[in-house]
């Protein structure tokens, strides 16, 4: 069918011509946010950082189980029952119950109904598993009761990372989950991921604890080293204060030692406890203790009681900013690791566009003058439905603003040349089919007919490896994908609705001709 | 209309066929692949130097009094731009980049890191798992989706092709140890959807061809099919490669692995729906009677 209605002409000029204007306000500067869409740029196009951190989870998990412990002797106690030999093997806790309690104990740890296990209707499981021989106990975390862990601590961790990341004031970045234990950090513009590397990889767990040099005392002790020197201290286990109770830290400048200090203010409770704390202990040493390592141990001289104090301990003003930074954002519930990194500096990246776009006119001017050279008025039909493809394609990713790679740029490239390929299986078979037809309307109308399920198999092949490269990869090459099958799908359109309609005003038009293709 | 005796040759391309993919498995399970950083897993670093007398031994020299393992040192396109890629990842330690960069100024000059990648054992095997899958996946779809559309004859004959694409488009990879990277598993896919595209539209025409002649024997047969779409599979690999060869000239040097693997990927893919797909058929003795049983159930 040569033929097309009014319409239908009219919705595909219309169609066309709203896509090529969102195809075309990537160029201008308009402030209006939806007629002036753009696509994003990937960051191996604008530069910028990608990192891929993972949280360690296991020094949270053997926190939990001590407190497991703990919760386990207590419950059992206020129900009477004695249990003994209370251990922690990796990560199994275990215990010993006595003959007449084997029963009632399993009970308690087995019900559905469970205070100590909790049961989880929705994954039809308990918090741990337990496993009993003879007389003792083995409990440990089920699968899902750590599926649970690892979520909690991962939505505990993705929001400090998303302070921490805010705080330095990157523009626009990305912060996402990755499975249960992962977090995407991406930075677009990021020349140097240095500091924000350094920020992540903290816990920054900051604790108040006395130095002390009685070993015996009743909350335990520990041996720590300082920060800076090769010092080492021993310190109480008694923590008096820790992170949670800040509610503020700034680098200051101390108007005595003329030094740099982070200046903190405490929350209520946390005023009551430190001025407690300091006012039994005037004239001992108050460690403060970040991740493991004491930054400093100043002197108590006297009660602190207004709930804000000072952090000293050689700082630079660079290092304080960062310090107060970490504390006001929070402690991360468990180390987190950078597994993955890549970033791109900006001129590469403005480097990479203007590679990408000039190989995009090079490879589109050689296939323009190839198909004139092969077809003449018909390669210009296709040229035509060619340069509508693009504007189409183009239009489409700015309006769903998807994110342009490098990779994606070779995308559009290549559908440049695998686009034509439908427009010549048509003109081929229309060839073949003016051989035994004479009436060019009816050759060119077979013509069409008889190549469209050959257009759709080879369409349809090509759609399915970007479907699953769409699924399957990550980052760049997922841009690739997005260009190559949105390519696929503007390739059909320019060539049914836009070359079909050329190819039928120009056979109409010139059907006296002896030889129209 | 063409008339090439494609089917003359049938026999000397495919024991050609067998020889190169014998030899590119032979490589492959031998020499391996040269996997990147993204599969490896390890540090990559391009780098730019301000002192146009820095040469490649200087720069590797100086990698490899840091204690980094394996340093690999490549010019990557400009005089000034080099890629260096080593064992060691420590993105952990968030002075590690930073290190190097001071290190390296030391000794050379001032260095512009113009990218880095850094990429840990876990994910680098996380993202070759993933790649095999993607591609594995990809091929399983192709027979589907041919097996739904054609007899099975066909699928064999096109998922043969496709095999053969990509078994030897890998060998030559690991022939010139040319690096394997994400990007390549990306071509590795279109490649086998581009060597489908091609095959169908030649698998069309002989299933075509079989309705209407029942008297031809599928040896001519294959070779008239070939010949009536001889000049769309020459004009489409055409701008298919104008298109990849503006890539792989202009492109930049990050697109130069794919466009090459496409560009191999194309011209086999070609090759390989005439001389694997069409030859199947032959040796499967398909025949009218082959579509229409098919078509009565």
């Amino acid at each position: 069918m040569l033929y097309f209605s009014k319409l239908r002409i009219i919705s595909v000029i219309i169609f066309t011509i709203i896509f090529s204007y969102f195809a075309l306000s990537n160029f201008t500067k308009l402030d209006d946010r939806f007629f002036s869409k753009n696509i994003n740029l990937g960051l191996d196009l604008q530069g910028g950082s990608y990192l891929l951190l993972e949280i360690d989870n296991r020094p949270v998990i053997t926190q939990r189980l001590q407190a497991k412990i703990i919760e386990l002797k207590r419950y059992f106690k206020d129900k009477e029952i004695s249990l003994k030999n209370f251990s922690l093997n990796g990560d199994i806790i275990t215990f010993e119950a006595q003959e007449q309690d084997l029963e009632q104990v399993s009970k308690l740890l087995n019900d559905k109904e469970s205070d100590i296990n909790q049961y989880y209707q929705s994954y039809k499981s308990h918090e741990f598993d337990v496993i009993e021989n003879n007389n003792l106990f083995n409990l440990n975390y089920s699968r899902y009761g750590l599926v649970l862990l690892k979520n909690a601590s991962l939505d505990q961790a993705i929001e400090i990372v998303r302070r921490r990341v805010d705080e330095v004031g990157t523009n626009e970045p990305n912060i996402l989950k990755r499975g249960n234990d992962r977090i995407l950090v991406e930075l677009p513009g990021l020349d140097d991921p240095n500091r924000i590397k350094s920020l992540l990889g903290k816990t920054a767990n900051l604790t108040f604890q006395f130095i002390t040099q009685n070993s015996e005392e009743s909350f335990g002790t520990e041996k720590l080293s300082f920060e800076d020197e090769d010092r080492e201290a021993i310190v109480s286990k008694r923590i008096i204060l820790s992170g949670d109770n800040l509610v503020d830290a700034k680098p200051t400048m101390n108007s005595q030692t003329n030094e740099t200090v982070v200046s903190f203010s405490l929350d209520r409770v946390g005023a009551k406890k430190f001025g407690k704390a300091t006012s039994t202990g005037v004239g001992k040493q108050l460690a403060i203790i970040l991740d493991g390592k004491i930054i400093s141990a100043p002197t108590v001289r006297e009660p602190i009681v207004g709930g804000s104090g000072q952090i000293s301990g050689n700082f630079t003003f660079q290092s304080a900013t960062d310090l107060a930074l970490l504390l006001r954002s929070g402690a991360l519930p468990a180390p987190l690791n950078i597994i993955e990194e890549r970033t791109v500096g900006p001129d590469l990246g403005q480097d990479s566009i203007d590679a990408g776009i000039l190989s995009l006119i090079i490879g589109f001017l050689l296939v323009i003058i190839f198909m004139i050279y092969k077809y003449r008025a018909f390669g210009l039909i296709a040229n035509l439905a060619l340069i509508t493809n693009l504007f189409l394609l183009i239009g489409i990713l700015t309006l769903f603003e998807a994110t342009l790679t490098l990779p994606g740029i070779a995308g559009i490239i290549l559908t440049v040349g695998m686009a034509v390929d439908a427009n010549v299986l048509i003109f081929e078979r229309i060839k073949e089919e003016t051989k035994s037809e004479k009436n060019p309307i009816i050759a060119f109308d077979a013509g069409y007919t008889k190549s469209r399920t050959t257009i759709l198999d080879a369409n349809i092949t090509t759609l399915i490896a970007a479907f699953i490269l769409f699924f399957m990869g990550s980052g760049p090459v997922k841009g690739f994908s997005v260009t190559l099958g949105v390519g696929i799908l503007t390739t059909l359109f320019s060539v049914y609705f836009i070359a079909r309609l050329l190819t039928s005003l120009y056979v109409v038009k010139n059907k006296e001709k002896e030889q129209l293709l | 209309m063409n008339n090439i005796s494609f089917n003359k040759f049938y026999r000397k391309f495919n024991i050609l066929s067998l020889i190169l993919i014998i030899t590119s498995l032979i490589f492959l399970i031998i020499k391996g692949l040269n996997y990147g950083v993204d599969f490896k897993g390890g540090t990559l670093i391009e780098l730019r130097t301000n002192d146009k007398t820095n040469n490649i031994t200087m720069i590797r020299d100086s990698f490899n009094q840091m204690n980094l393992g394996d340093v690999s040192v490549k010019k990557f396109g400009n005089e000034t731009d080099f890629i260096v890629k080593f064992e060691k990842q420590n993105s952990n330690d968030p002075e590690f980049i930073k290190n190097i960069q001071n290190k390296l100024s030391s000794s050379i000059g001032d260095v512009d890191f113009r990218r880095v990648e850094n990429v840990g054992p876990k994910v680098s095997s996380e993202l070759l798992k993933s790649g095999i899958i993607a591609i594995s996946l990809s091929l399983a779809a192709m027979l589907l989706y041919i097996w739904i559309r054609f007899e099975w004859q066909f699928s064999l004959g096109a998922i043969l092709a496709i095999f053969h694409d990509v078994i030897i488009t890998l060998g030559i990879f690991s022939i010139f140890s040319l690096e394997i990277n994400l990007s390549i598993v990306a071509a590795v896919l279109t490649i086998v959807g581009y060597s489908m595209n091609d095959t169908v539209v030649i698998f069309d025409r002989v299933r075509e061809n079989l309705r209407k002649y029942s008297d031809i024997k599928i040896f001519e047969l294959t070779n008239i099919s070939i010949n009536e779409t001889l000049s769309r599979t020459i004009i489409t690999s055409v701008t298919t490669l104008l298109a990849l060869l503006s890539i792989y000239l202009f492109g930049g040097e990050i697109l130069k692995g794919f466009s090459l693997a496409m560009i191999l990927g194309v011209i086999f893919g070609t090759y390989s729906s005439i001389y694997i797909a069409n030859p199947v058929l032959v040796a499967l003795n398909v025949s009218q009677r082959t579509i229409v049983k098919e078509e009565k159930d």
